[in-house]
């Protein structure tokens, strides 16, 4: 395939701007548009931007018009404290229908779709399995709302594999995620001071380093892999373990009973907990992660390795502050670039001021 | 001989196996790939499964060689039986109201084995949700009781495996059924092991159920406490939970019997026989039941062997 030309859903999101600028340094995609309906949050050099909203009609008229033919939806939100529940139940569910509609119908250019799935997918129960493979179901019905939404949202896209065999459907399961930038619920709870956990309980975790989630959903948009596939590094630690890695104390103060009672109170104090996170707090997740290095992806961290990364950035970060400026998006200035013929755009090394990707 | 409580119309217990999902989108994973398989970092002091040398050490030369060594008095004949490379899945019977049958075997293995490797215990998940117990299990080598658990160990990580089929039947029998198994669960640990192509080593323990005999359960205790059971043992719950460990100095005697080997069953491809299954499971299950009978005939004391 020449000159692909695709389609990045929530722009704005941190997912969204790190793959656009990802993609960005690939010859052989030939257009890349963003869509979101907020200003992107990181700086691009070729993205084009459309500020739309996740309604299907206008982003149908602007794949069609486009003639995209991969659509990359890394939009989905992964953590309830980040937004309200109706907003999730929105972003998550309603707005992974309008894309799906927006990529089918007869004539429709696009012939790939990748989805950025959340390991939540599988819950967090006691008679879980060690390593959940893609194959498992959840042995039980969610119950939080965040979990209802991604495997509602998910049984969408599974509908449209199967509904539109013409398009090729990967989906990216991730594991909790940590790194420098990114803002999760693991990271929030390791920046603290000490790092609470459940009395009694060191449940299995394993996480992913940030780069390593940027690099899984390029590897899919470059590569012919369909299916579902878990993103986790190797290696499954104990939160204490973890928890050592990072130079830290761990407070065991959350009581092993009765944490809806509990919580109330952890938020006034300032410690929000996602309900999602409970049960990953007492019975831990580990994922099999073969599937997708038999896809042909080499990770670049382990979970030990993203630990200890993530560490070394906490311990760094009160000297670092304030060095990096914010970035905002000006409409005017980013047209300006793209389109002024005035601006030199041949210019040797443009990608080497900015921060390279990975190591 | 128990009352045989197997029927054909056994009820359906969803835990068993975690249902598969959509298969339209899943991909094809090769089988036998190693190098596939998360490497081993040295600096850890845990592995994947949580299982931690450090505190499984400790253990190991405090209270377990204690046991083992001068309390139980541990004998061992057949350990040939027990393969010193690839997956294999022992079988034994089980017993006592906190067992200790599954710590000797394992140290049985570590002392006499000639090529001794660690052996990963399932148990009941129900200890995942106990606090301080959830913490301790696996780093001391237990694994839940998963069918998929089980297949990563036997079939990717080619380690040794040990099953009680009666599960907490066993373990929950009263004294006056001492040694007569109990159902064997539905045969899930031989297509575990038949899908993994391990081999299935039987054994047989003698003395355990006479080190930590229950005399009556306390189902209105149970019930308060939330706990699996409530025994009433010699120590228990007179001594509070310490008393769990309050064993009898009875004479352990373990014999690994002859292994079968899955491959010459039709290996995987014959997992979805379940009369097969469930034929294997009845001859292991009559074996250990026949040793057994031969080892209690041939022991003068319950305490001197």
């Amino acid at each position: 395939m020449s000159g692909r030309r695709v389609l990045l859903t929530g722009l704005a999101s941190y997912w969204g701007g790190r793959l656009a600028q990802a993609l960005e340094g690939f010859e052989q995609i030939e257009t890349i548009i963003g869509v979101d309906a907020d200003d992107p949050t990181m700086e691009l050099e070729r993205t084009e931007f459309v500020r739309v909203s996740n309604r299907h009609g206008l982003i149908q008229r602007i794949v069609r018009a486009a003639e995209i033919d991969t659509v990359i939806d890394a939009r989905l939100i992964v953590n309830s404290v980040a937004a309200s529940s109706r907003v999730t139940h929105e972003n998550n569910v309603i707005g992974t229908m309008n894309i799906l509609a927006a990529c089918s119908g007869p004539g429709s250019p696009v012939r790939k779709f990748v989805f950025k799935s959340s390991a939540h997918y599988y819950g967090c129960e006691q008679d879980d399995p060690s390593f959940f493979t893609e194959s498992m179901r959840r042995p039980h019905p969610p119950h939080t709302a965040l979990e209802r939404d991604i495997v509602d949202a998910e049984s969408a896209v599974q509908d449209f594999a199967v509904k539109t065999p013409e398009v090729e459907v990967t989906v990216l399961r991730c594991a909790n995620v940590l790194g420098p930038d990114v803002d999760t619920a693991f990271t929030r709870m390791f920046s603290l001071p000490a790092v609470p956990m459940v009395l009694g309980f060191d449940p299995r975790v394993q996480f992913v380093h940030e780069d390593d989630v940027v690099h899984a959903l390029e590897h899919a948009a470059l590569n012919s892999v369909p299916g579902v596939f878990n993103v986790a590094g190797d290696g499954v630690l104990t939160l204490t373990e973890a928890v050592g890695l990072l130079g830290k104390t761990y407070l065991p103060i959350l009581p092993p009973y009765g944490t809806g009672l509990i919580a109330g109170p952890l938020r006034r104090l300032g410690l929000r907990i996602p309900n999602e996170m409970w049960n990953q707090l007492r019975f831990g997740r580990g994922l099999d992660n073969r599937a997708y290095k038999a896809a042909g992806f080499h990770y670049g961290y382990t979970t030990r390795e993203a630990v200890m990364r993530f560490g070394e950035h906490l311990r760094l970060s009160p000297v670092m502050r304030g060095g990096e400026h914010e970035y905002t998006y000006e409409r005017e200035v980013e047209e300006f670039l793209r389109w002024s013929p005035h601006v030199q755009r041949d210019r040797e090394g443009a990608e080497a001021d900015r921060e390279p990707l990975g190591i | 001989m128990a009352p045989e409580r197997t029927s054909l119309a056994r009820p359906v217990e969803p835990d068993e196996q975690t249902a598969p999902g959509d298969d339209a989108l899943l991909p094809a994973v090769p089988e036998d790939a190693p190098e596939l398989m998360p490497a081993v970092e040295p600096e850890r002091r845990l592995d994947d499964w949580g299982r931690s040398e450090r505190v499984e050490g400790i253990f190991d030369r405090t209270i377990v060689d204690f046991f083992y060594r001068y309390w139980f008095r541990v004998e061992a004949e057949g350990l040939e039986n027990v393969p010193s490379e690839g997956g294999a899945l022992l079988v034994s019977n089980h017993s006592g109201a906190l067992p200790p049958d599954a710590a000797v075997i394992n140290k049985v293995i570590k002392e006499e084995h000639p090529h001794p490797r660690p052996v990963h215990i399932t148990v009941e998940h129900f200890f995942k949700g106990y606090p301080g117990f959830s913490m301790l299990i696996p780093k001391i080598g237990c694994v839940a009781a998963h069918p998929a658990n089980v297949h990563r160990l036997l079939h990717d990580e080619r380690k040794l495996v040990l099953v009680f089929p009666e599960g907490r039947k066993g373990t929950e029998k009263l004294y006056r059924d001492r040694y007569r198994l109990r159902r064997f669960g539905r045969g899930g640990f031989v297509e575990a092991a038949m899908r993994a192509e391990a081999q299935l080593v039987p054994l047989c323990v003698v003395g355990a159920e006479e080190a930590a005999p229950i005399f009556a359960h306390a189902d209105f205790m149970q019930r308060l406490t939330g706990l699996l059971y409530f025994p009433i043992t010699p120590t228990f719950p007179w001594l509070g939970p310490l008393g769990m460990l309050g064993y009898l100095p009875a004479k352990f005697k373990i014999r690994f019997l002859e292994p079968i080997d899955t491959r010459e069953l039709g290996g995987a491809a014959a997992v979805d026989d379940k009369a097969l299954v469930q034929t294997v499971s009845q001859e292991i299950r009559a074996r250990i039941q026949d040793n057994l009978h031969d080892m209690l005939a041939k022991r003068k004391s319950v305490w001197f062997g």
